[in-house]
């Protein structure tokens, strides 16, 4: 008996290798009116990877991405964990209301959806769906469907929010990258220097001002402000 | 395969109807035959109603919502993220009024809202298609104090829903895109301009494709040209709706 259930198992492990070549569109929505998003990167991977966890520390990885839209870190913790990686879909920035669509084909036992990108204008504020486990049934198949979810916007806690946009995007280093479109401001000075939750929380907004050449922010507040959710995600399991 | 079924069913039964008013009209007499044209006349069907009391209540804090359209389609979305409004959803989302929006030709039937729905009410609007089940369901409503913010939701699937069975959904606000947030008391048609702001206007100064909604700035946090107050803030969701097919 025990022989045959080990014949049963590994019968069963053959037949979920055969449906493991499983690809995925994804198609990403920016439904905002005026924020831009960096590139992103998306990838499938096991149970036990995480981009981050609400309410810890963000990572060193996940602080490039959101300060800076740099996501060679990510790539990296990501390619260490054999994870199926996809960078930068959308060629380039990917502007409000845009959107992209890309195939991953799913390695064995890569079953959890990540993706993350930097909102521009902002100094840490990232949107990102953070392990998202691809529908299976009872058997470990993948269920083919139409999946579709909301992303909020995150705050990475690790830098304040300054809103001083003065091309700075290496983690640690004050201030705003760039504001893509229009009505990126200068000469403000500044609406905090301090961040009072340094963990990963979610973002409290822009605040912007009406100055584009003074006041507290160079951030337009008609235009770069935003609501959650600030992105869609469409996965369709083929 | 099902039509042509139908179709010879139809005919074999024409056929013996006929076949029997000969018999009938040569029954014993010497008059010859008159054929006489039979017409096979089908009992008129029952209609059938699909039914929907839509339920529907303002989340926000002092922002009304103008009479609200609902409609039941069965192909099509009345707005799509990145895609320009079309001339109806514009004025909807300028000025409130759902007129042409409900008119649309998506539309296989449509209801409106009685007046506008104030913060903190509810609605219950009833809309009713005969005959045919519909696929689809949308709300649309204007926040009225602002420039072109709208709520609701396009293309729900109700093609599921039974009788008696019922969805609950908690929708957030979008932005036509077809005029600028500039929050001045000209511009704005609700209750915080004493209904003087305009509301429809063809030209489209804005980014002129739909969105979410960034929320409004107002005067209290910093757009000093704002007649807006920190009162007329929102945040997502805007709207509870809850569909139920009661027929």
């Amino acid at each position: 008996m025990k022989f045959n259930k080990t014949i049963a198992a590994i019968m069963l492990a053959t037949s979920s290798v055969a449906v493991s070549a499983q690809e995925l569109d994804i198609t990403v929505t920016n439904l905002t009116q005026g924020m831009h998003y960096t590139p992103f990167i998306v990838s499938a991977h096991t149970a036990d990877v995480s981009l981050y966890k609400l309410g810890e520390a963000a990572s060193t990885e996940l602080q490039m991405m959101a300060e800076g839209g740099n996501i060679d870190g990510l790539d990296t913790m990501l390619m260490a964990a054999n994870a199926d990686i996809i960078k930068n879909p959308a060629a380039g920035l990917l502007a409000p209301s845009g959107s992209f669509t890309t195939t991953i084909t799913l390695s064995d036992g890569n079953g959890y959806l990540s993706l993350a990108s930097m909102l521009l204008p902002t100094n840490d504020g990232f949107a990102a769906l953070n392990g998202w486990k691809v529908p299976t049934d009872d058997a470990g198949a993948y269920v083919p469907g139409t999946y579709k979810m909301n992303l909020n916007a995150y705050d990475a806690g690790t830098e304040a929010n300054d809103e001083i946009i003065n091309g700075a995007g290496a983690p640690g280093a004050a201030g705003i990258p760039a504001a893509p479109g229009m009505n990126a401001g200068s000469g403000a000075t500044g609406v905090t220097t301090t961040e009072a939750n340094q963990t990963i929380h979610v973002h409290r907004g822009n605040l912007g001002d009406d100055n584009l050449t003074g006041g507290k922010s160079d951030v337009d507040n008609t235009v770069h402000r935003w609501l959650n959710p600030v992105a869609s995600v469409t996965v369709v399991v083929k | 395969m099902t039509s042509l079924n139908n179709l010879r069913k139809t005919s074999l039964s024409a056929a013996i109807a006929v076949s029997i008013a000969l018999v009938g009209c040569g029954g014993g007499s010497d008059d010859p035959v008159v054929e006489e044209e039979v017409v096979v006349v089908p009992p008129a069907p029952t209609p059938v109603n699909y039914s929907y009391e839509v339920k529907v209540l303002n989340l926000t804090v002092a922002q009304p919502m103008s009479p609200l359209a609902v409609v039941l389609h069965n192909e099509g979305e009345f707005w799509k993220i990145g895609e320009a409004a079309s001339v109806a959803l514009e004025n909807l989302a300028e000025s409130g009024a759902n007129t042409d929006f409900l008119a649309d030709s998506m539309a296989l039937a449509s209801a409106s809202g009685a007046d506008l729905l104030m913060p903190g009410a509810t609605e219950t609007v009833t809309v009713t298609l005969v005959d045919t089940m519909p696929t689809s369901f949308t709300l649309a409503t204007m926040l009225v104090n602002t420039n072109d913010a709208f709520a609701g939701i396009t293309a729900k699937d109700i093609s599921n829903l039974a009788v008696d069975e019922s969805i609950s959904l908690l929708t957030g606000s979008y932005d036509s895109g077809t005029e600028k947030n500039s929050e001045l008391s000209a511009t704005i048609p609700g209750p915080a301009t004493g209904g003087m702001g305009e509301g429809f206007n063809e030209e489209r100064d804005d980014v002129d494709v739909v969105s979410m909604h960034a929320g409004v700035v107002t005067i209290d946090d910093g757009l000093s040209q704002s007649v807006l107050t920190e009162e007329h803030r929102f945040d997502n969701p805007t709207l509870s709706i809850t569909i139920t097919r009661v027929e």
